[in-house]
């Protein structure tokens, strides 16, 4: 099986909180139901952030990593 | 509780305040969650078109050591208060009300506010809007 693609990517590194939130908040908007959104961010809050707000919205993570100072989520838009 | 807004009594006209307040609403939006803004005295005078992008100052236990900490932030590109609300409120239901109190007391028209302010309301209507919801005072 390949990979699935990432329909849009939302680079908010160096972006303090809560901008990374509400850029990818702003993004799903124009997603349709089941595509994916790759988020990198460098906010040290990300992790607990992208948790939450996935959890409250109903967008699940599929995908986190971190490298370095920047962290990565996929989210599928619900 | 998903289902309550947020409602934000903004009482405070110093830019590290409006900028607490700006974040708060912008992630209860970003969690699509209704805000309630009442917006009394310094904070009201702050979203004077003739003040909105004025340097307003901060809260006075920022000290020198605060305001240049707050100053490299913003050098940095940390956006004003101001344009993280204009975001959210592009983001989510955010409504902005000034308290008509307020608005005597300080002599301002409705024609002298931003137009991030959708309007003027006595406290019975904040709380009338503000249902079951946290009340937060900043």
């Amino acid at each position: 099986m390949s990979p699935e693609q990432i329909a849009q990517v939302v680079d908010a590194k160096g972006l303090s909180c809560p901008m990374p939130i509400v850029k990818t908040a702003q993004a799903i908007k124009g997603l349709a139901s089941g595509q994916l959104l790759e988020v990198l961010a460098t906010d040290p809050g990300s992790v607990k952030d992208f948790t939450a707000w996935a959890k409250t919205t109903g967008n699940p993570i599929v995908e986190q990593s971190v490298e370095g100072s920047v962290y990565r989520f996929v989210l599928r838009k619900k | 509780m998903d289902d309550e807004p947020l409602n934000i009594v903004l009482f405070s006209g110093t830019e590290d305040r409006l900028q607490a307040a700006a974040v708060m609403a912008s992630g209860a939006a970003a969690l699509g969650r209704k805000v309630n803004i009442f917006l009394q005295y310094w904070a009201l005078d702050a979203f004077r078109k003739d003040r909105i992008s004025a340097s307003l100052g901060l809260a006075p236990e920022a000290g020198e050591r605060g305001a240049t900490l707050v100053r490299e932030a913003a050098a940095a590109g940390q956006q004003p208060w101001h344009a993280t609300l204009r975001v959210a409120k592009e983001l989510g239901e955010i409504d902005i009300q000034a308290c008509s109190l307020s608005m005597d007391v300080l002599k301002i028209e409705e024609q002298d506010l931003d137009a991030l302010v959708d309007g003027v309301e006595g406290v019975t209507a904040f709380y009338l809007n503000a249902g079951d919801g946290h009340i937060l005072f900043i």
